[in-house]
């Protein structure tokens, strides 16, 4: 009696693997066949799938830009480019327009992942400052794929209270002196700048040397840092944890805007001046709403709104022109041309540094 | 009745072939090939480098460590209140299960309010008189918050385990003129395995693989083997690596698995989890 119904069960068993495996096959090929296959607007999907950074924009202007046109807009947020990059790839979901940094646009525009961008139906493209585009050419040589959103550097954020000598050089991170109070980014070519700019190397290098010299430099500096870490630094630094961090110029203005003993410095090495742009991915089935988005956010009162909310640099000419004396001198956000001109835009590497990168920064982690 | 059961184990059927078969069979297409596609050994040799098996020595100390450190908090409390009566038992079981409602992500950037340089642990050690402690950023961090994470999977099984020996049989021991401590090592310890060894394995698992916890309580300062899988997928965007190391955990895992019910094939019946 035990025995057949153990048999009952085990034929049972076998009869449900097959479906198992079918079922799994099945959804296997309609998932890897997501994004990339299809050619655009086949389905009646009317939705403008919007990818970009989390709290990266003033939710109004988005009701705003649906009310005007009656284009639904869904808005997905990532905290990482590799993150974007990683869901992207994955083709689950077709994005429309992503929003990204300039290595990681690049890097998508060199694969072709990126579809050329029709300026002409652009009405206020012109509010764009054409000295911001030149930068921009450092990654897209004909401004055809990206049109910048925002604008920042990289430097030291450090407590006047805990750091008494003048913070004006990268080399003040590998000063003993703040053992287990300095942050640095938890993130691969923000923490190489810092040696790399330090020792007057391009960030853009592919020069193995140079770059393995780099993180020996981070090696040693290593028993000094308090952690490696990137969007916690803001909340850290305001907190009082530590003495200085390495952080971007936009979560630098609000840790200073919250705690008052904390200034921000781009060293006179130099640093990176990074941007954030638009860009239509390959997947993209509304490529002419997407422009509409775009050209929807540079105009001068939407990238105002957006300028407020955020308070990263805005490459907007008519925004700019607009701002109070103040605002406009205030060099977290602007900083003098003499340090500006010493900094550089990331470039995408190509694989084969990409790959000595990740190498160098994993065997950084596991020291 | 045979129709009726099958209609029954549909939707467990699509789950399973959906959430548990497929990306498994993924994880290994991933880890057996190379970028081209061809099939390679490679991804779960890769194991042997350096950088990876010592991020998998630190995940299992940590891991190991964090297991212990939850047995010894766990098994003392499942007993008082196993052996408990009266019906305040079930509200102090409560108590503990409390913590599981919030996300553990919550709990552990509380945690990091708690433990930083100038958080509420320091601000009472001030308060106190007493010198401030640097725990934040550690591999004391990490153990704690896993710790805090995990315990409750722990005392839940050795609970029931501890709750399901009959009574008689302590008294039949007490009767035969056992004491206490008799009692304890030869009739409570030996009958409550089934729940030790469920509740480690739903600590240790876990643990072994854990990532988070270590990027926001360790500061990213020490490389789990979580962490390297991790970046392999998100910062490498290496696939193939990824789940190489990945099919390497999980035979781990297996093994362990096995071992650890070998050990307890002796007993009655597994504690179910």
């Amino acid at each position: 009696m035990r025995q057949t119904s153990v048999a009952a069960r085990q034929t049972g068993k076998v009869n449900m693997i097959l479906p198992l495996i079918i079922l799994a096959v099945c959804s296997g090929i309609i998932f890897l066949s997501g994004c990339h296959g299809r050619d655009g607007e086949a389905d009646g999907r009317q939705d403008l799938i919007v990818f970009n950074y989390g709290d990266y924009i003033d939710r109004e202007t988005i009701e705003m830009f649906e009310k005007e046109t009656g284009i639904h807009v869904r808005y997905e947020e990532y905290l990482t480019p590799e993150d974007m990059y990683t869901k992207y790839s994955s083709g689950v979901i077709d994005y429309d327009l992503i929003c990204s940094s300039d290595y990681m646009i690049q890097k998508m525009m060199l694969e072709g992942h990126l579809l050329p961008l029709d300026q002409s139906r652009m009405t206020s493209y012109g509010n764009i400052d054409p000295r911001y585009l030149e930068l921009c050419r450092a990654f897209d040589p004909e401004n055809k794929y990206a049109v910048p959103y925002l604008w920042g550097t990289l430097g030291i954020l450090y407590n006047n209270k805990m750091v008494t000598d003048q913070v004006d050089s990268w080399e003040i991170l590998w000063n003993p002196r703040y053992k287990n109070q300095i942050i640095m980014q938890n993130s691969m070519r923000d923490a190489f700048l810092v040696p790399l700019k330090w020792k007057g190397c391009s960030v853009n290098t592919r020069n193995k040397r140079e770059l393995k010299e780099a993180q020996k430099l981070l090696m040693d500096q290593k028993p000094l840092v308090e952690a490696y870490l990137v969007d916690e630094i803001r909340d850290a630094m305001i907190a009082g944890d530590a003495a200085m961090a390495v952080t971007y110029s936009g979560d630098a203005t609000e840790a200073m805007d919250a705690n008052e003993d904390l200034s921000y410095v781009v060293p006179k090495e130099g640093s990176n001046v990074w941007f954030d742009c638009w860009a239509v991915p390959d997947c993209c089935r509304h490529k002419k709403e997407a422009e509409q988005f775009i050209d929807f956010m540079n105009r001068k009162e939407t990238a105002e709104m957006n300028f407020d909310y955020i308070y990263y640099g805005t490459p907007n000419k008519a925004v700019y022109e607009d701002l109070d004396e103040e605002t406009r001198s205030d060099e977290t956000i602007f900083p003098p041309e003499e340090i500006l001109s010493q900094c550089e835009v990331y470039e995408y590497l190509g694989t084969e540094t990409d790959r000595y990168y990740t190498r160098l920064w994993k065997e950084l982690k596991a020291k | 009745m045979t129709d009726n059961r099958r209609l029954w184990s549909g939707p467990y059927i699509i789950w399973s072939a959906g959430f548990i078969l497929l990306p498994l069979l993924m994880v290994i297409y991933y880890g057996m090939t190379n970028g081209d596609g061809s099939f390679t050994w490679d991804n779960l040799a890769a194991f042997a480098d350096p950088i990876h098996y010592r991020a998998f020595i630190n995940s299992v100390v940590i891991a190991f460590g964090s297991t212990l450190f939850c047995l010894l908090l766990a098994y003392p409390l499942a007993l008082i209140l196993g052996r408990r009566k009266g019906k305040n038992t079930d509200i102090l079981i409560m108590i503990f299960i409390i913590p599981m409602w919030i996300n553990f992500l919550l709990r552990i950037l509380a945690l990091q309010m708690i433990l930083s340089n100038t958080g509420i642990l320091n601000a009472l050690l001030e308060f106190l008189g007493l010198a401030p402690v640097h725990l934040m950023y550690s591999r004391t961090a990490i153990m704690i918050g896993m710790v805090y994470d995990y315990l409750p999977f722990m005392i839940l099984p050795i609970y029931n385990a501890i709750r399901k020996i009959d009574q008689d049989v302590i008294e039949a021991a007490g009767d035969l003129g056992a004491d206490g401590l008799t009692i304890l090592t030869r009739i409570i310890l030996p009958l409550s395995v089934p729940g030790v060894i469920s509740g480690i394995i739903m600590v240790f698992i876990p643990s072994i693989s854990e990532f988070v916890v270590a990027d926001i309580l360790g500061g990213s300062k020490i490389l789990l083997y979580g962490n390297v899988i991790d970046q392999e997928f998100n910062l490498s965007s290496n696939w193939n690596l990824g789940s190489g190391l990945s099919i390497v955990l999980m035979l781990f895992i297996f093994a362990s698995m096995a071992i650890m019910n070998k050990t307890g094939s002796g007993e009655e019946d597994m504690v179910s989890w």
